[in-house]
């Protein structure tokens, strides 16, 4: 399982002002999903996921939390 | 005028709408009269539009092709359901109250899946509706006919439908009571070499409508029994329904006279063959052609040989200028002109009897369409296009006879062979179009694939057979063979001054200088510890300043997907020519050696020696020992289970095991001892088969299977009649003990084609499987696209990956899919 990590509220601003973009515009994880539910995170907060990679070692990815 | 569209809105028409819209009002089930003129009124009305040139449309006065056609009208004598909409019909019977007609939510039962029992406005009692496919809706066991459903539907407020989301018009414009009469423009009339004329499936389908309708009329007028009126009644719905959709479930299909079904609205718009993808998605193209292809070694990776019969049909838009107005005249002469289009917009077919009057004429601003010549760009293409290399721009070398012409190294991005696969040439029209097929899809930019980041393009077959045969250990050549060679390869080369060669000094005439690489062979035989240079099979590939020193060239070094001379030539020069000459002369040299060598395979090839023979023998049937042991274990339920498998499981996977890993003993001593043949270099260099196919011919073909399985299926415990009840033997169980030539046991036989029964099976469901599969995945990501931020986003700006692929690798710039780590370090140093 790759790292999950809730961004905080200015790491969020930040991200957003860096890809210019709007919260809705970020791929998105249901707050269903197991491991929304054992991180505790709630239904706008923005997850960072940290993976494994052969070819580019590390990468991020960022979902945002939503309810169904 | 030009206007610009500014909204579309989809709804339903009303009676109303249906009526303006009309300008004729059918009222005849007749078409034509005894003169054949169309009669009004009918169904085939000329105020309906033209469909016969050098007619004039009684509305609107335009001739074919300028007037769209006209609506008429059918008042129907009774209303009928909208088979497309029975479904809403259904929704909107079973939660609207059927006294006061008000959407039954807001009541005490919150869920919406069931039918309320009593209006929660007027507290009304509900019965029960029940809709009967296709067009049937009953209200406790009693029929709701379209007039009960229609009246209905009028007592539902707007505000309520506006509540449950129903836009743009009133439910009950979903029950027909005028029937709208599409223009004949949609449906023309053809007529037959015998004058006769034969009319579209629409107009079969609307004068049944028009004429039950009639006869409807007719009886109610006169008042006929209710049962009679009923029956017409339910024709006309009928008759109705299959004109939208005449692939109903329920509904008894509506043939043509001669059987054939006719095709309703749905039929034009659906499915492959359908408006949406046969007409819209997919067209038939101008300036294309197509034909059986064969191979032409001489003729240059990025070049296609085109037939003349070809080439003076297809044609390519030339404008006369200055600079060009003496050759367009001479082509005007040759007769090698086929139209010509004056600055007027006229376009004038050149024949014998104008041509010289067109000579006269001829200016510049003119346009001439000359025919296919060679050095033109043409789009080469085989189906079925998966690739973005299934289409590549080839210049045309107009050839003799009749088939198109490629460069067998070609073959593998086409996935073509020549065993009567036709392949599509399309002549570009605009300048544009060939300087962007030039720049990009040109054979020699595309050897790379854009999937791997290894080549498509190589050398196949005999050309590698060839090349391994050349540069492997011992052959050597005279300077006047070598000439020879050279000459039937058709390359120009200076050879250097020595009395003798070796292949490899051959083959390095080929290389660029500039080239440097180590690498292993396909011929590599993967020993415990690589003594490199030194290999005993020279099978160590050493490459310095464009000179082979070791090693044999094949598959790996030359062939389609493997070559890494290819990928390394390409991704040093900039020049694609280098690349795209070095496969040319590689593979005529291949085909030019193996033609002067000779080559030739025989069953004999793959005799064994008595000896051997007896010691595969031997290990076939210890492997076979070994398996009914573990049967014999099983029995005793002394065996072994494996974690997570059933006993069963575990004997049938150590049995599988035991006779795979003799097959693979057998195999290993077939390769020790097979001769050194043909069969073998194909084997070895990669051009064709493999050792597996060596023994499977030679000694044993091993264990067939069904799923993955042993066989199993058949009769109650055993697999045959003749074998008895719960035996689990490998020769009761799929298992050959024997190879091809010396021929297999009818059993043997048996297996051998259940296993390949299974194999074709499943070869053509995949294809099926992944052909739609892909269909699917290059719809859902085809608007997907990398922003400058180097997210991937789709049509909605919405971020798909932050970075593409997760490393935003770009795969054709990999070294088959991964990093050349190592190559990057000796460059560093």
């Amino acid at each position: 399982m790759p790292k999950h990590e809730i961004l905080s509220e200015e790491e969020k601003k930040e991200l957003l002002e860096r890809l210019k973009i709007q919260e809705k515009q970020l791929p998105k994880i249901l707050d269903s999903d197991p491991v929304i539910k054992k991180i505790n995170a709630k239904a706008g907060d923005v997850i960072k996921i940290t993976r494994n990679s052969p070819t580019a070692g590390k990468s991020i990815y960022y979902r945002l939390v939503i309810s169904k | 005028m030009k206007y610009k569209i500014g909204s579309i809105d989809f709804s339903i028409l009303s009676p109303e709408q249906i009526k303006n819209i009309a300008r004729v009002r059918i009222v005849t089930s007749d078409l034509y009269d005894a003169d054949g003129y169309p009669i009004e009124g009918g169904v085939m009305d000329p105020r309906m539009g033209v469909i016969d040139p050098g007619f004039h449309c009684r509305t609107c006065g335009g001739g074919i092709g300028e007037c769209p056609g006209h609506f008429g009208y059918l008042e129907l004598a009774k209303p009928v359901i909208h088979v497309l909409y029975t479904k809403v019909i259904y929704y909107l019977l079973k939660y609207t109250c059927r006294e006061c007609g008000r959407i039954m939510i807001g009541g005490k039962s919150g869920k919406k899946t069931t039918q309320p029992s009593t209006c929660p406005h007027c507290n009304a009692q509900q019965k029960k509706i029940n809709f009967v496919k296709p067009y049937v809706f009953y209200e406790d066991k009693k029929e709701l006919t379209p007039l009960d459903i229609r009246e209905r539907f009028e007592k539902i407020p707007d505000s309520d439908l506006k509540a449950i989301g129903i836009k743009g018009g009133r439910p009950e414009w979903l029950i027909l009571t005028l029937f709208p009469i599409p223009p004949v423009t949609m449906r023309p009339s053809i007529t037959l070499e015998s004058g006769e004329r034969s009319e579209d499936d629409l107009t079969h389908k609307l004068v049944d409508i028009v004429r039950i309708n009639q006869s409807l009329k007719e009886n109610i007028d006169i008042g006929a029994p209710e049962f009679i009126i009923n029956d017409l009644w339910e024709l006309v719905q009928y008759h109705t329904a299959t004109y939208f959709d005449n692939e109903l479930t329920g509904v008894p299909l509506a043939r043509h006279r001669s059987g054939r079904p006719l095709k309703g609205i749905i039929q034009r718009l659906k499915a492959k063959e359908g408006r949406i993808r046969g007409n819209l998605l997919g067209k038939r193209v101008n300036f294309s052609a197509r034909t059986v292809i064969s191979p032409d070694p001489r003729l240059s990776i990025n070049e296609v040989g085109v037939p003349e019969l070809i080439a003076q049909e297809l044609t390519v838009p030339v404008h006369v200028t200055k600079l060009n107005f003496k050759e367009a005249k001479n082509l005007l002469k040759l007769g090698k002109v086929n139209y010509v289009i004056r600055p007027d917009g006229r376009r004038i077919k050149v024949t014998e009897e104008n041509r010289k009057d067109l000579l006269e004429h001829l200016t510049t601003d003119w346009v001439i369409e000359r025919q296919l010549q060679d050095g033109d760009i043409t789009i080469f293409n085989r189906q079925p296009s998966l690739h973005r290399v299934s289409m590549m721009a080839h210049w045309v070398k107009v050839m003799p006879y009749k088939t198109l012409r490629m460069n067998p190294s070609v073959c593998p991005p086409y996935n073509a062979d020549f065993d009567g696969d036709e392949m599509n040439l399309h002549a570009l029209q605009t300048e544009e179009a060939k300087t962007e097929a030039i720049c990009l899809m040109d054979v020699k930019h595309n050897i790379i694939s854009p999937r791997f980041g290894g080549p498509v393009v190589g050398l196949d077959l005999d050309q590698i057979s060839g090349l391994y045969l050349l540069t492997k250990k011992g052959t050597i050549i005279s300077r006047e063979e070598a000439a020879q060679l050279f000459a039937d390869a058709g390359i120009d080369i200076k050879l250097p001054l020595k009395d003798k060669f070796t292949g490899k000094e051959l083959f390095s005439l080929l290389l660029p200088k500039e080239l440097d690489m180590e690498f292993k062979a396909n011929c590599c035989r993967n020993c415990d510890e690589c003594i490199k240079e030194n290999c005993e099979y020279d099978a160590w590939v050493k490459i310095r300043n464009g000179e082979l020193i070791t090693g044999t060239i094949d598959a790996k070094a030359a062939g389609a997907f493997k070559g890494k001379i290819i990928n390394k030539l390409e991704k040093m020069f900039d020049d694609k020519e280098i690349v795209k000459k070095f496969i040319d002369d590689a593979g005529r040299l291949g085909t030019a050696f193996i033609m002067k060598r000779g080559f030739s395979i025989a069953l004999s090839d793959l005799d064994l020696p008595e000896n051997i023979r007896k010691k595969i023998k031997t290990e076939i049937d210890k492997a076979q020992e070994e398996a009914n042991s573990l049967i014999e274990k099983y029995k005793k339920q002394q065996l072994s289970i494996l974690p997570g498998l059933t006993a069963e499981d575990s004997l049938e996977a150590q049995v599988m095991n035991a006779l795979a890993s003799g097959v693979s003993r057998v195999s290993d001593i077939v390769a020790e001892n097979v001769k050194q043949t043909d069969v073998m270099v194909m084997a070895l260099s990669g051009a064709k088969g493999s050792i597996i196919n060596t023994t499977q011919i030679a000694a044993v073909v091993g264990q067939e299977t069904i799923l993955g399985k042993r066989i199993k299926r058949g009769y109650l415990y055993r697999t045959l009649p003749h074998i008895k009840p719960f035996d689990l033997s490998p020769v009761s169980r799929g298992f050959v003990a024997r190879g091809f030539k010396d021929g297999l046991t009818p059993f043997e036989l048996f297996w051998n084609i259940m296993n390949g029964r299974e194999g074709l099976m499943d070869k053509s469901l995949r294809t099926r499987k992944s052909g739609y599969m892909q269909r699917r995945l290059m719809n859902a990501l085809q608007d997907l696209k990398v922003v400058r931020d180097t997210s991937i986003r789709n049509s909605n700006d919405q971020i798909i990956q932050f970075y593409a692929g997760e490393d935003g690798m770009d795969p054709s710039k990999s070294y088959w899919g991964g990093l050349n780590w190592k190559e990057y370090v000796k460059e560093a140093e």
